[in-house]
């Protein structure tokens, strides 16, 4: 090892003087641009040599895969043991549209569930809420009860199949209907698998779908928190999302340092709650984006799982090897996505699926070519999911572990990412923390500068998007076919309800609902008086309502 | 000596939270020298023509990427004529519209709606031009 | 908009009428300086006298918005109709500007009888400006019984806001050197009433006792302005607050201070109406604008002094011998 340092100390002097000579060679040549820069506008060098990584101690900085610090990824063997999850995100119209998508999908391959609901749901509103107009089914499926939620999964074994559930304001209620689904089969708690995303901080800073102010929000998710860790091992909680601030236009880094940030923020809540960091951590998982700039997703990746055991073994203490390890779901980038000349999509998503496989994403969710005109139909979902199939089995890239390791460009980049983000971070701290971060609107203004600088460099042709400002096709038609949410989706999902509504007993439902004040009221764990709620079909809307009472509701902040 | 600006409501109706759209045309509008009064998400019609009448604002433009566009941009126009400032205050907007509904809702009295993709000067210079044969 | 004297009578009933909509017009017209601004003003002016116009101002996140849609919530249910003016800077170097007061008054805006205007500063070099002025005086005219006017309090903004509203309120928020700040901006020297907003966070007990510790140091003065403690965003203190800009107001004309404001802001009034009406004839209807652009050459070149060229001009229009050369 000694002479190993000594030898590269005199090679990089060698190197040193080559790569300067060599630099002022290529000073003189034209370049076809300024400025060479990634797609979260950083500019790139040239060349990336030795010199790039400075004192570089690879056990240090990478360790070997299944190890600390976990940049080469969270399994010893990855993708030679087992390949990603696909999991491809579907929800439209009633619980049988999107029933009998999910049947389409695991019959074709796909071997987990995700599900979208429609932002009534997501924002807590029954389908047919006044505030519901115009929405129900569009943007996701429609579920307000436990019925819905029974028919979403008919023909679906809960004990064989993992299911994500993309839903944040009201996480704890719809868990509560999985949880209310499964006792009524007689399926132990214990033996469900899935995700909930569950991660109200980058709602605030982001996606903008919350209900409650933020210190009652943080209580619901501990309590999902703690509730899973002693009834439902096999649930992820929380699904600590990136995603969705790269999507509202954040950089590369910022979706990296905003994300830990909120991972932080909910481990020391839990903490605080005097819960032990290796009794929930080890089911905490993550969620990011698939951008489009190759190496600098990967970059991202390797960064976020480095920082993270990192921090969780030197800040929080964690003893438990499995709650170091940053397990995430990727998707690749919507935003990314052109209504013009839709199919290259494909090529987009294809790129981005190969960046987050590089990256060693535990799962994946490849968008389909239609996604900027309408919900996916299902040819081009299915195409998106065969994107994944020839990743896996074709392109030859699971064979071996990390392949970019000791890239100069991708490792000096990680580098970077990681000590970017930690700038991040005392800027938060220096902020109070990520809550009154948020207040102040300090995220929420990072990203829409970063989202304008990055349409300004598109609308004044410093950056190039292949159909939008550069080779154009002039009247264009647009030929695919788009997936309809159609009047009588939604007349037959109020139908429903309604019916419902009828049909249960009440005196069960206002007994319920007096018990879920109760306890909201208090500080006792609210799941298990959710499941009963659930159980006595109380609806998802009936149940935010009395919640909405006890806890107030949010308003975004000023942001400029 | 007039200072004549133009004054331009930009909203998200319904329950969408994608802002992005919103914030970087509000952004683009300020930088072309415009007014812009941003009302933020989770608005009502009501609420949306109420600021207009009373920001007496010369555009509104929506932002709605969930689809609901068919809803909210017929109920800001009935409100609209109901205000008495229909034709004398452009509706327009954009986000995930198919070609189709944007034929449909230009036929009620919206005027151009903007997809996916579009330049943000264009919108810019849509808004010019529209405001100088108005005036 | 095409502008007619008929149109202007109904404009005037309307504003008087309390009705929005010609408020709202009428606004525009004054900030455009449309035809027609000076016979709404003028007409308007002698309605305009409810001596209930409260500035509310402080640094930006100090929660400004919030507090004045509490505190509009507050006037409603007493049936208080009120009128607010959110006054934001415009960008120097687009013209443009973004507005966004509106987004923290969700309690307010449907509400009929809470009238809400955002404002850019336009031209008026980083102040409030004689237009934002106008308008506070079209809502007054409004006969809304209160009228709110929030400003960031930074720069020129909060010297305007002093003069133009009958009380100033100023809110601050228990953050680091937010104190400092505003002793710095001299925001301590034009408040009536201070609002430490946020109060639940640390340090507000420490930023309330900073206040009155710098205010006891404020002698000579009749007026001890009360430090407040409020959580906008909960509702509470607003009752507290509202009592207070009240007492203000009655001291006002227990007083004859509020006599000696409403005396020295006519005179300076006047004296600018004056000086923007002598100005605009001098230089763009008496076409020396244009001399004087011809003048410029010679005195970029030293053949001429700005003072001479000055006294030539003053000369031509007849407005002026020469120029004072005793004063300074």
């Amino acid at each position: 090892m000694e002479n190993g340092q000594e030898d590269h100390g005199m090679g990089s002097e060698d190197i040193r003087h080559n790569e300067e000579r060599w630099r002022e060679e290529v000073r003189e040549l034209d370049e076809l641009k300024a400025r060479f820069m990634t797609t979260s506008s950083e500019e790139i060098d040239p060349l990336y040599t030795p010199d790039s990584l400075g004192d570089f101690e690879y056990l240090d900085e990478l360790g070997f895969p299944g190890e600390y610090p976990y940049t080469r990824g969270v399994y010893k063997n990855m993708y030679r043991g087992r390949l990603w999850t696909m999991r491809m995100f579907a929800g439209f119209g009633t619980a049988e549209d999107t029933n009998e998508r999910f049947l389409y999908l695991l019959e074709h391959g796909q071997t987990g569930l995700s599900t979208a609901f429609d932002l009534p749901t997501l924002y807590g509103y029954d389908s047919d809420a006044p505030d519901s107009a115009g929405e129900v089914g569009r943007c996701g499926v429609a579920v307000s009860s436990l019925e819905d939620m029974e028919i979403l999964f008919n023909g679906i074994d809960l004990d064989q199949v993992s299911t994500s559930m993309t839903i944040n304001g009201p996480a704890a209620i719809l868990l509560a209907f999985y949880a209310a689904m499964a006792e009524k089969q007689d399926i132990p708690l214990e033996k469900l698998s899935g995700t909930t995303q569950n991660d109200i901080l980058k709602e605030y800073i982001a996606q903008k779908e919350f209900i409650f102010p933020p210190e009652p929000s943080m209580r619901l998710i501990t309590d999902t928190v703690e509730f899973c860790a002693r009834r439902m091992p096999r649930w992820h909680p929380i699904s600590i999302s990136g995603y969705h601030i790269r999507e509202a236009g954040s950089t590369a880094v910022q979706e990296l340092a905003f994300t830990l940030a909120d991972g932080f923020a909910y481990v020391e809540d839990a903490l605080a709650r005097g819960l032990d960091v290796d009794d929930f951590a080890p089911r905490l998982s993550f969620f990011f984006n698939a951008h489009n700039d190759f190496f600098e997703e990967i970059a991202k990746y390797r960064a976020a799982r480095r920082i993270y055991a990192r921090r969780m073994k030197e800040k929080y203490g964690a003893k438990n090897e499995r709650s170091l390890l940053m397990r995430f779901h990727t998707q690749t980038a919507g935003c990314s996505l052109t209504a013009q000349q839709p199919e290259n999509n494909i090529v987009r998503v294809t790129i981005q699926a190969l960046a987050g496989v590089l990256g060693g994403t535990q799962s994946l969710h490849t968008n389909s070519m239609d996604e900027t005109l309408a919900l996916p139909s299902d040819t081009a979902a299915k195409i998106a999911l065969r994107t994944q199939q020839v990743i896996a089995h074709e392109s030859g890239v699971v064979n071996t572990i990390d392949p970019l390791a000791g890239s100069y460009f991708v490792e000096s980049m990680t580098n970077r990412m990681e000590a970017e983000a930690e700038v991040y971070f005392d800027r938060i701290e220096k902020l109070g923390g990520v809550i009154p971060a948020i207040e102040k609107g300090f995220f929420q203004q990072e990203i829409a500068r970063a989202a304008y600088r990055y349409q300004t460099e598109i609308d004044g042709d410093d950056r190039v998007i292949v159909g939008v400002n550069r080779y154009v096709e002039e009247d264009e038609k647009i030929e695919i076919p788009i997936l309809e949410i159609t009047r009588e989706m939604h007349d037959r999902q109020i139908a429903r309800l309604q019916a419902l509504r009828e049909r249960r007993d009440e005196t069960a439902v206002s007994a319920s609902l007096a018990e879920v004040r109760r306890v909201c009221t208090g500080t006792e764990n609210v799941m298990p008086s959710l499941i009963e709620a659930a159980t006595n079909h109380c609806t998802l809307g009936e149940i935010v309502d009395v919640m909405r009472e006890v806890f107030g509701t949010y308003r975004e902040p000023a942001m400029f | 000596m007039t200072e004549k600006k133009i004054r331009i409501l930009v909203a998200k109706p319904g329950l969408d939270g994608h802002d992005r759209g919103a914030k970087v045309v509000a952004a683009a509008l300020r930088d072309a020298g415009m007014e812009v009064i941003y009302t933020g998400l989770r608005q009502t019609p009501e609420m949306i023509v109420n600021a207009a009448v009373q920001e007496d604002v010369d555009v509104i433009a929506l932002s709605i990427l969930s689809g609901a566009h068919l809803t909210h941009f017929p109920a800001v126009l009935e409100l609209m004529k109901e205000q008495g400032i229909i034709g004398e205050v452009l509706l327009t907007g954009g986000g995930i519209i198919p070609e189709g509904d944007i034929e449909a809702l230009k036929e009620q009295g919206t005027g151009q709606l903007f997809g996916p993709g579009t330049n943000t000067r264009d919108i810019v210079e849509y808004i010019r031009n529209w405001h100088e044969g108005r005036s | 908009m095409v502008s007619e004297a008929g149109n202007h009578e109904a404009l005037i009933a309307g504003v008087l009428n309390g009705e929005w909509r010609a408020t709202a017009r009428a606004i525009s017209i004054i900030e455009n300086s449309e035809a027609g601004r000076v016979e709404i003003l003028s007409r308007l002016y002698p309605s305009g006298r409810s001596g209930r116009v409260c500035g509310i101002t402080g640094p930006s996140g100090a929660g400004k918005s919030t507090l004045v849609d509490r505190l509009a919530s507050h006037y409603r249910g007493a049936d208080e109709r009120v009128g607010i003016l959110c006054v934001d800077p415009t960008s120097p170097f687009s013209g443009g500007a973004l507005l966004g007061d509106r987004i923290r008054m969700n309690e307010i805006v449907l509400d009929p009888g809470v009238f809400i205007r955002s404002m850019a500063t336009r031209g008026s070099r980083g102040g409030l400006g004689k237009a934002a002025r106008e308008v506070i005086s079209v809502l007054e005219a409004t006969g809304t019984e209160q009228v709110l006017v929030e400003t960031v309090g930074v720069g020129q903004v909060e010297l305007d806001i002093a003069e133009a509203a009958d009380t100033v309120v100023v809110v601050l928020v228990p953050e680091s050197g937010d104190g400092i700040q505003a002793m710095k901006a001299g925001l301590m020297e034009i408040g009536d009433v201070f609002v430490v907003n946020k109060a639940d966070r640390d340090g507000a007990e420490g930023l309330r006792i900073e206040i009155e510790s710098v205010l006891g140091l404020r002698t000579g003065r009749e007026w001890r302005p009360p430090v407040l403690t409020t959580i906008a965003s909960e509702g509470r203190g607003i009752t507290e607050l509202a009592d207070a800009i009240l007492s203000h107001r009655e001291w006002l004309e227990v007083s004859g201070e509020g006599e000696r404001r409403r005396r020295s802001r006519i005179m300076s009034y006047v004296k600018e109406i004056v000086q923007d009406a002598l100005a605009a004839s001098l230089w763009e209807e008496g076409g020396y604008r244009r001399q004087l652009e011809e003048y410029l050459p010679e005195i970029l070149e030293g053949r001429r002094d700005p003072f001479s060229v000055a006294e030539d001009i003053l000369a031509a229009s007849g407005m002026l011998e020469s120029l004072n050369r005793d004063s300074d």
